[in-house]
């Protein structure tokens, strides 16, 4: 007999392991809310739910943020070299976009946040 | 002229040993030239006469099997004391000490399935433990836990069906471990 009572149950266990394995692992990297400062205050802290576009105003200007579901990104900022525009959408939670010129902040939260805290 | 010749007796265990040492050697060099799209996601062919090893001949023999592939596997392979070798090493132990545990499991509910599946996931625990350890610290081991855990598991339960259909095999293929029958008998 090639399979016995105990072997099935060891197969269902592991697959059982090796899903449970896969959701601990892999999951809990998308982000869920936004949170978007501007000189260090938090002024917005929203879901990733709905489409909507934020406009925050710093020392240079009107930083725009622009949310869809699922992600957010800087569409347009006044800061001289666009580093927080080119980098895009964001969809991890951790990733964050910072206009430094402008002190606006976008960082993506997840369920279970990847660092305790950043220092910038 | 002076000869001196230290007789070390040779007892038919370790002819035995040898042998299937040799066989297990044979596959891992076999499956050394397998590409694997993942490093380290590997059949483990060589579990296969180390499981066979381990219910016919017993553990100790079954562990001598395994180190003499690691050893000479490394030494044919160009990998030995290389960090891939401490990884095969560590996996081998693990795998080991977990086969210790589990062959005292009822045999009437596990069979080789079983203890496959467990010595698979000792080989990965044990390797992934020393990677992450001593390689590769704080990489994100944690996230290949998965694609390792379910390579085992299929590997496992491969190699433990092999296991299962070889012991099943006709009690004259048994005297001499199957697959080496044939090289056996012409001697």
């Amino acid at each position: 007999m090639l399979l016995r009572a105990g072997d099935i149950g060891v197969l269902l266990a592991g697959g059982g392991i090796v899903v449970a394995l896969a959701v601990f692992a892999w999951s809990g990297g998308r982000g869920d809310t936004v949170v978007i400062r501007a000189a260090g205050q938090v002024v917005e802290t929203t879901a990733l739910t709905h489409a909507q576009s934020i406009a925050v105003d710093g020392p240079l200007g009107t930083t725009r943020i622009e949310i869809e579901p699922g992600r957010a990104r800087v569409a347009a900022d006044p800061s001289p070299r666009q580093l927080c525009v080119k980098q895009g959408w964001l969809t991890q939670s951790g990733q964050a976009a910072l206009c430094l010129p402008n002190q606006v902040s976008l960082e993506i939260r997840g369920h279970a946040s990847a660092y305790d805290t950043l220092g910038y | 002229m002076t000869h001196s010749a230290i007789d070390l007796p040779v007892t038919a265990d370790d002819r035995r040993i040898a042998r299937l040492a040799a066989l297990a050697i044979g596959l891992t060099l076999a499956e050394a030239a397998i590409p694997s799209p993942i490093p380290g996601v590997k059949p483990g062919l060589a579990n296969i006469v180390v499981l066979l090893v381990l219910l016919q001949h017993g553990w100790r023999a079954a562990a001598w099997v395994s180190g003499l592939r690691v050893l000479a596997g490394g030494l044919l392979l160009g990998s030995l004391f290389a960090p891939g070798f401490w990884l095969s090493a560590a996996g081998a132990l693990a795998s080991l000490a977990v086969l210790a545990l589990a062959r005292h499991l009822p045999a009437r509910a596990f069979g080789p399935v079983s203890l496959s599946v467990l010595a698979a996931w000792g080989h990965i625990g044990g390797q992934l433990a020393l990677a992450g350890a001593w390689l590769l610290p704080g990489a994100a081991l944690i996230k290949l836990l998965p694609v390792f855990a379910a390579a085992a598991l299929v590997f496992g339960a491969v190699n433990g069906v092999i296991v299962a259909r070889l012991l099943a095999a006709p009690e004259t293929d048994r005297q001499t471990p199957p697959g080496i029958a044939t090289g056996a008998r012409k001697r």
